[in-house]
């Protein structure tokens, strides 16, 4: 046995990971010791200093190849562009959460999470104006552990990443100001079968351990090519590892969880929730099939192709039948991460950097439409229910196009930045042979554009309704939020070329 | 002695407590059920660290237990705050987000 070396750190070059990190705990020491009249505004601006620093250090390190930390990071292209792609979203988001205007009722978090419902202590909170500032520093806790999460080289770290992203989303989904049984009920869901999820990714990290002697992705995939090794550890830890990962982005079979939790969750962290985990959990999967099982492909990827179908089929169809804004938008992010899907099939460069530029322009839309969907309002909260929509792009035009913009840009119009993400993603598809697929991704397109253009048609040609909600004056935090979301799905959609060659040079992994 | 009897051990144990999160009720039993899953994987991962012959499986054992006590303080936490505003722990009676 030999004695115990400390590993060279990279500090530097961990720096998009770090940063978030120390700002979450400066937030903790916010919270303690700055007094409650001005935490709220420290409070954002330590989180908007903290993603904007990861976001110029993501741009001095552009270009970097390193592996640190003894193997267990890997500081490459594919991860810069999605650390990058999260510090943005990050930003987006917490532009919502800080809104508190008077237009959106004081915000959409509870002044204190820890009263009952409908207790006198929560009316007395409620009144006394003040709200306890704890979602900033959850929100940077969990945008550091996305930041590690798909730049992870091996498994152990990668599980580790998915804790430190995943429990801080687990309380902050039961947080909303208002329907707060419904907030509560859907951090309970999400907690359990998160829990459970987690479970069967550490039972196949387990089996790949015991497959391969190590838990490092080059490790393992050095033991696929090699002999000697039990193939029914290493194809039973790979499924197990693989229900983990697509429980997080969403697929089906696994995406039972994500109508209820974008629901019940609050408006700002569903749009947090949609665009970066989304974002995060897609890279952490391209990472570990491309580099750790990328030389296995003819034995996963019929499973795959079964996985991307099912999740575009029941993304779009389920989407057809809802009623409620907001749980539709949830159904057309399943459908979505069956589109990204393609590219991770498609197991080649063009897949890889497709794949890239179709998160970072379905997550800005994505943030967009949710902060949109809150300014909408009835006198309980956010009216959801699609029929109380009827001829608002009347009554307010400038709303209703927004929103019109963010649904044709989901739905895959051409001049928006949907279309130029699902056109890399869907070409990828079609050099990496897999055209069927791409044809099962073209028609539920078709589809999904149905129930996009369904709300457009609502807000625009329908009757006003007598007693429709308001649409609220959103803060500036909203307003910022949402004009980053207009610019990019404009812009990438016009001149996508700078942001698509960033891409193809971040490609591809090293290891 | 055989050692591989320890991983089929820990795959029954594992199944026990898959098929107890998916028929209990009552959120804490659920996530005991969760509870036992983890500790089944960490019993594979000390066997498969003994059949190995490399200690890393026995770190990896210690990072597991880190993680499983972190999410028993959140899980806890939002278990009692439905409690609280419910009267009751059951998943059945969480029953207002559907379709």
């Amino acid at each position: 046995m030999s004695d115990f070396h400390s590993p060279s750190i990279a500090y530097a070059a961990l720096s998009p990971i770090l940063i978030p990190g120390i700002a979450a705990t400066v937030g903790v020491l916010v919270d303690a010791f700055v007094p409650r009249a001005i935490r709220w505004q420290t409070q954002t601006a330590v989180a908007l200093l903290g993603l904007i620093g990861a976001l110029i250090a993501v741009s001095v390190l552009a270009g970097t190849h390193t592996i640190t930390a003894d193997t267990a990071v890997a500081v490459d292209g594919p991860a810069l562009f999605i650390q990058g792609t999260i510090a943005i979203l990050g930003i987006g988001s917490i532009l919502l959460v800080s809104d508190r205007s008077p237009g959106l009722d004081g915000g959409a978090f509870v002044a204190q999470a820890a009263t009952a419902p409908g207790s006198q202590e929560e009316r007395e909170g409620a009144a006394s104006g003040h709200a306890q500032t704890e979602v900033f520093p959850l929100m940077m806790f969990a945008i550091t552990g996305m930041m590690l999460f798909p730049a992870s080289n091996d498994l152990l770290l990668l599980f580790v990443a998915l804790e430190v992203l995943s429990l801080p989303l687990y309380l902050m989904c039961g947080l909303a100001r208002r329907r707060r049984l419904l907030s509560q009920e859907a951090a309970v869901k999400y907690f359990l079968l998160g829990a459970f999820s987690s479970a069967f990714f550490l039972y196949g990290l387990a089996l790949l351990y015991g497959y391969a002697n190590t838990v490092s992705l080059a490790g393992i995939q050095a033991a696929t090519v090699s002999s000697g090794h039990n193939d029914n550890l290493l194809f039973l830890g790979l499924g197990l590892l693989a229900v983990g990962l697509l429980f997080k982005v969403g697929a089906a079979p696994f995406q039972s969880w994500i109508p209820d939790v974008y629901q019940g969750a609050p408006t700002p962290i569903t749009a947090f929730m949609a665009a970066a985990t989304k974002v995060a959990a897609f890279g952490a999967l391209l990472r570990v099939f491309y580099v750790s099982f990328g030389g296995l492909g003819w034995e996963w990827r019929p499973i795959a192709w079964a996985i991307a179908i099912l999740t575009m089929v029941v993304g779009s169809l389920f989407a057809i039948t809802q009623t409620d804004v907001k749980r539709m938008l949830a159904y057309s992010s399943v459908a979505h991460a069956g589109f990204i899907l393609i590219g991770i099939i498609a197991l080649n460069k063009s897949g890889l950097s497709g794949s890239l530029f179709y998160l970072l322009t379905y997550g800005l839309t994505t943030i967009g439409a949710f902060g949109t969907l809150s300014l909408i309002r009835d006198p309980d909260g956010e009216a959801t229910h699609l029929s109380r929509w009827a001829g608002l792009g009347r009554r307010s035009p400038v709303v209703g196009s927004v929103f019109a913009l963010f649904l044709l840009a989901l739905a895959g119009i051409p001049l928006t930045s949907g279309f130029t993400g699902k056109f890399a993603v869907f070409s990828a598809g079609v050099s990496g042979g897999a055209t069927p697929l791409v044809i099962v991704g073209v028609v539920t397109s078709a589809a999904a554009a149905f129930f996009y253009v369904r709300v457009i048609v609502m807000m625009f040609f329908a009757e006003p309704v007598a007693d429709g909600p308001v649409v609220a004056t959103p803060g500036g935090g909203t307003a910022g939020a949402i004009a980053i979301a207009v610019a990019a799905t404009v812009l990438l959609g016009i001149v996508p070329q700078p942001v698509l060659d960033l891409a193809n040079r971040a490609v591809p992994f090293y290891h | 002695m055989r050692v591989d009897y320890y991983l089929y051990l820990s795959a029954v144990l594992f199944t026990i407590g898959a098929v107890g999160v998916l028929v209990r009720r009552n959120a804490i039993v659920v996530f005991m059920c969760v509870e036992l899953m983890l500790n089944a994987v960490n019993l594979s991962l000390v066997t498969f660290a003994r059949l190995n012959g490399s200690l890393d499986g026995q770190i990896i054992a210690f990072f597991v237990m880190v993680v499983a006590a972190a999410e028993v303080v959140v899980g806890l936490a939002i278990i009692m705050s439905i409690f609280r505003s419910r009267r009751s722990a059951s998943v059945d009676d969480a029953n207002l987000l559907k379709y």
